[in-house]
């Protein structure tokens, strides 16, 4: 009779190692695994964590090691919660969010939905359309920067032969108006593909037998989207808005590479600026309060979305 | 809304966890309006309310 496996890992094992295994209850050696990874928990997350909150209330600078560390008590939180320039980047950070999402759910699912459908060249139609989000940010943002070029730019002689607008006479990356709607597209083009991929897997999901029962039923294509492909591609598209606006609320590489913040702050979202406090003007301690905003603000969305989701789920 | 008020009286977890997310939600939306600075100003203790309101809340019973 052959031996199974586990009996002959178990009679490798060296005699002291599993006299001393012998002995530990199956809580023991549960802890035993799950030890290493509470450790790097506490010492990755949870330490710095409460480091920051600690630190969010002095006037500690990292790069002024012998000054004295005061106790500021609420003064940092008051001065970025009445200051206008950081009221003005959380606007620009909402505008971005925003329409980055509403953009990104419209059009991932659209294209979802019609590469769900069998034709010829199927596969190859979504390697090329997944293409951009195997990309390096800093890569697109840079090649987005030569496309937004007034002068020799793709995207200006474009708008130029579909509006007969000068392709010199506006720039996308230098105009006050343009320059939040160029980080959009951009971010647009690289992450749509994800949500796409995202809802494609909500679709293949639907049994086919559902929507044979609905036409037996006579149910038109339009009330069949409505009332099957909607409401079971949900909780799919919920993860991947989730997952996008949490990306994007801390979106700082490819705005940096393509706009610096600017032109003027129009585009400096909040972890732009929130890094500028904190590794170019050294104030420590304020920027680790306008961290602890932004991770409240982060946590408390994630915590209502979850909850909202696991309701879809349980639909 | 008689369920509702009762839910809140009796702490059950259903109608608290929707005043949490009321106030997330709306402290989200004080912080990044561009239409008034007060309300910017105190969209970060809304929200934190809401946040703890939400962590405490979630251990009441149905």
């Amino acid at each position: 009779m052959t031996e199974s496996p586990i009996t002959r890992v178990a009679r490798a094992t060296p005699e002291p190692v599993s006299r001393r295994v012998r002995g530990l209850s199956d809580r023991a050696i549960a802890w035993i695994f799950v030890a290493p990874t509470i450790f790097l928990l506490l010492a990755i997350n949870i330490f710095p964590l409460i480091w920051t909150i600690r630190l969010s209330f002095t006037n500690y600078r990292a790069n002024r090691l012998n000054r004295e560390v005061e106790w500021v008590g609420l003064r940092n939180y008051e001065r970025i919660l009445t200051d206008d320039g950081i009221w003005m980047n959380m606007q620009a950070t909402a505008h971005f969010l925003f329409w980055t999402i509403v953009l990104q759910v419209l059009i991932g699912f659209t294209l979802a939905w019609l590469i769900n459908r069998k034709f010829r060249g199927n596969d190859l139609i979504t390697t090329i359309i997944v293409l951009p989000m195997m990309l390096s940010p800093a890569v697109v943002g840079n090649f987005w920067t030569f496309l937004y070029q007034p002068q020799i730019g793709l995207v200006n002689y474009v708008v130029e032969f579909f509006t007969g607008i000068p392709a010199n006479s506006f720039s996308m990356l230098g105009s006050v108006t343009l320059a939040p709607w160029a980080i959009v597209i951009v971010d647009t083009w690289m992450w749509t593909p994800f949500v796409m991929l995202i809802c494609l897997a909500g679709l293949r999901s639907i049994p086919d037998y559902i929507y044979e029962a609905a036409e037996i039923d006579r149910a038109s294509k339009w009330r069949q989207f409505w009332t099957i492909t909607v409401p079971m591609v949900l909780p799919f598209l919920m993860l991947a808005v989730l997952f996008r606006g949490i990306e994007n609320f801390k979106m700082f590489d490819l705005v940096v590479q393509l706009t610096g913040g600017g032109p003027g702050n129009t585009t400096l979202l909040a972890s732009i600026d929130l890094k500028r406090e904190a590794f170019e003007k050294w104030r420590t301690g304020y920027s680790s309060a306008y961290a602890i905003i932004l991770f409240v603000t982060v946590f408390g969305l994630a915590s209502i979305y979850v909850k909202a989701l696991n309701k879809v789920k349980e639909r | 809304m008689t369920d509702f008020v009762t839910g809140l009286l009796r702490f059950r977890r259903g109608p608290w966890e929707l005043v949490a997310s009321i106030l997330i939600a709306l402290g989200v939306i004080m912080l990044m309006q561009p239409f008034a600075l007060w309300a910017y100003t105190y969209s970060f203790i809304v929200t934190l309310t809401g946040t703890v309101m939400f962590i405490v809340v979630s251990h009441f019973p149905e």
